[in-house]
């Protein structure tokens, strides 16, 4: 494996009690570059996301075969009571945000006391840094005490993303990060994202073209559970190989 | 003729809640006032403070402090030993059993029949046990009673709240780098915290309430227990023994005892309501 790749995903099949969700998976997702997972809704780009965090580890009828190496070491054979730190190396933001029930300050340093970080002086200036990273700060600077049930969807997503980052991952799984934000908000989003891979492997789920041609260093296209062409942006993008992904992106299947 | 129909069922199923609903309020409120009615005229300051005179404890002098005091120890300890066992059990069946769920819903099934276990059962598996180990009638047996009496309650009450987060808050969890017992004691705990109040005042209200599972545990007393192994008054059972006197004034005291269990109900349901709705600001509605 070259030191380039973060993630080697090889022969990954997944099955959800008797439906194959993934078939015969093989990606690699190039360190410090942003990822981007396309494909029409429902071909599996959450379970994928979800399967490189283990996560999948909770469902009783998912049945995962093959294997994920992250940094060469296999994260399918991981034991179960180690599987907390390689999640701890990655941030999830799922597609729906799910803010933990308490104030908005906590949700941040949640994970950071996990981690056994309790000062509080290390803790408000932590919690600052990653929401203004998360573009939020402004909104909410003046009631950190706040529930984070108050606030809109959209400021739930960003503040996910906070919480995300703030447990210092090395890569980002993020599934539509924008899907509830303002063109604005999305841009300020996406400009973080191409600023966050000097220190982070960025893995995205989108439905919006535009975006994906903005940010994708590395585009990988799925079509009912199966990779259809994966490579660089220019590449797929460019000049697609497939037939599928070239209707895609013509915009065929939504 | 089809319309018509329809709107003959609409009108009669309306009817019908309609009748329930109006039903369920009289009969509640035919309740509440017999009690006032009864229990108003006898009770007084002396029946609150004071413990029984004339040696006998269903006299017609002193109060009723020992039974009152006596079911709010009992109640609070046994409703405090029934969450602090109960939660970490409801907590370990959703979250660390979740792969396991035929093993879950068996666990389920058999709350449920203990839940539906009369407490009269209860009273004579403790008393069995008691004289088994040689104990004698006892708060601590009480409370030790009426805990495995509640605690299927407590159990289930928890555990349908905990059904009810979603999934996507625990991924949101652990993918934080949290293991699962933290995810739900800082997570499930706080997200469910409206209805774990609920489900502890259900076993509050069924552990104050019952006669039966106390009628041979707790034995009874004209004295406020001083410790664990002394035997106690109950509301219940003052309830019970003073209807079942000859003597009208003692009978009416029994209304007046249950007056007095209704009013401790009553405010620990406004307190846990009150306590509640503080809560539900934190809660995420999805
Ligand atoms: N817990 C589950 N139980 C059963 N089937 C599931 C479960 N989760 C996902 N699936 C199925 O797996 C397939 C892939 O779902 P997935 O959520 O990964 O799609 P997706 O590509 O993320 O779609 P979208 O773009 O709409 O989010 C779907 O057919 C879905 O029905
Ligand atoms: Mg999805």
């Amino acid at each position: 494996m070259d030191n380039q790749t973060k993630i080697h995903i090889k022969n990954l099949n997944l099955h959800i009690g008797k439906q194959q969700i993934l078939k015969d998976i093989n990606v690699q997702i190039p360190k410090n570059k942003i990822t981007v997972i396309l494909g029409p809704s429902g071909c599996g780009k959450t379970t994928l996301l979800k399967s490189l965090n283990r996560l999948t580890d909770i469902y009783p009828d998912i049945k995962v075969e093959g294997s994920i190496e992250i940094d060469g070491q296999d994260i399918l054979k991981v034991k179960k009571r180690d599987v907390t730190d390689i999640r701890k190396k990655m941030g999830l933001l799922s597609q729906r945000p799910y803010p933990l029930p308490m104030s908005i300050y906590k949700n941040i340093t949640y994970g950071l006391k996990i981690s056994g970080r309790r000062r509080k002086r290390f803790l408000n200036k932590r919690v600052e840094h990653y929401l203004k990273q998360a573009s939020l700060w402004d909104e909410v600077k003046d009631r950190l005490k706040d529930p984070a049930s108050a606030l809109s969807i959209g400021q739930q997503q960003r503040l996910c993303l906070a919480r995300g980052l703030a447990v210092d991952p090395e890569i980002i799984l993020a599934d539509e990060p924008t899907s509830a934000l303002d063109p604005v908000s999305s841009q300020a989003i996406e400009e973080k994202f191409v600023e966050l891979k000097e220190r982070y492997t960025i893995v995205m789920v989108t439905h919006v073209l535009r975006q994906a041609r903005r940010i994708a260093d590395h585009v990988v296209f799925m079509y009912l559970g199966e990779v259809v062409e994966q490579g660089s942006a220019e590449e797929v993008f460019g000049n697609p190989k497939e037939e599928r992904t070239k209707a895609y992106l013509r915009g065929a299947f939504n | 003729m089809r319309k018509f129909f329809k709107l003959l069922e609409e009108r009669i199923f309306q009817g019908l809640m309609i009748l329930a609903t109006y039903g369920i309020a009289v009969v509640l409120f035919v309740i509440i006032i017999s009690i006032l009615i009864k229990g108003l005229p006898s009770l007084s300051w002396e029946m609150l403070s004071q413990t029984p005179k004339g040696g006998f404890y269903f006299g017609k002098e002193g109060g009723i402090l020992n039974a009152i005091i006596g079911s709010l120890y009992l109640a609070f300890g046994s409703t405090l030993l029934a969450l602090l066992i109960g939660l970490p059990v409801a907590l370990y069946m959703n979250i660390h059993l979740l792969n396991r769920k035929k093993l879950v819903n068996t666990i389920r099934f058999l709350l449920d029949l203990l839940w539906g276990v009369p407490s009269i059962v209860y009273g004579a598996f403790g008393f069995s046990v008691m004289i088994f180990l040689g104990m004698r009638n006892s708060l601590l047996a009480g409370i030790i009673t009426i805990t495995l009496f509640i605690i299927p309650i407590m159990i289930r009450a928890i555990d349908e709240v905990l059904k009810s987060v979603p999934r996507g808050l625990l991924e949101a969890s652990l993918s934080l780098g949290s293991t699962r017992s933290e995810t739900a004691y800082r997570v499930f705990v706080k997200q469910c915290i409206p209805g774990i109040i609920t489900a502890v005042l259900l076993a509050f209200g069924r552990g104050i309430g019952d006669a039966a599972a106390v009628l041979f545990t707790t034995g009874y007393t004209d004295y406020i227990p001083t410790s664990l192994s002394h035997p106690t008054a109950s509301l219940p059972l003052a309830i019970f023994f003073q209807l079942s006197s000859p003597v009208p004034e003692v009978k009416d005291r029994a209304y007046a005892s249950a007056l007095v269990l209704t009013i401790i109900i009553l405010v620990i349901s406004i307190l846990s309501r009150i306590l509640s709705r503080r809560f539900q600001k934190t809660k995420i509605n999805f």
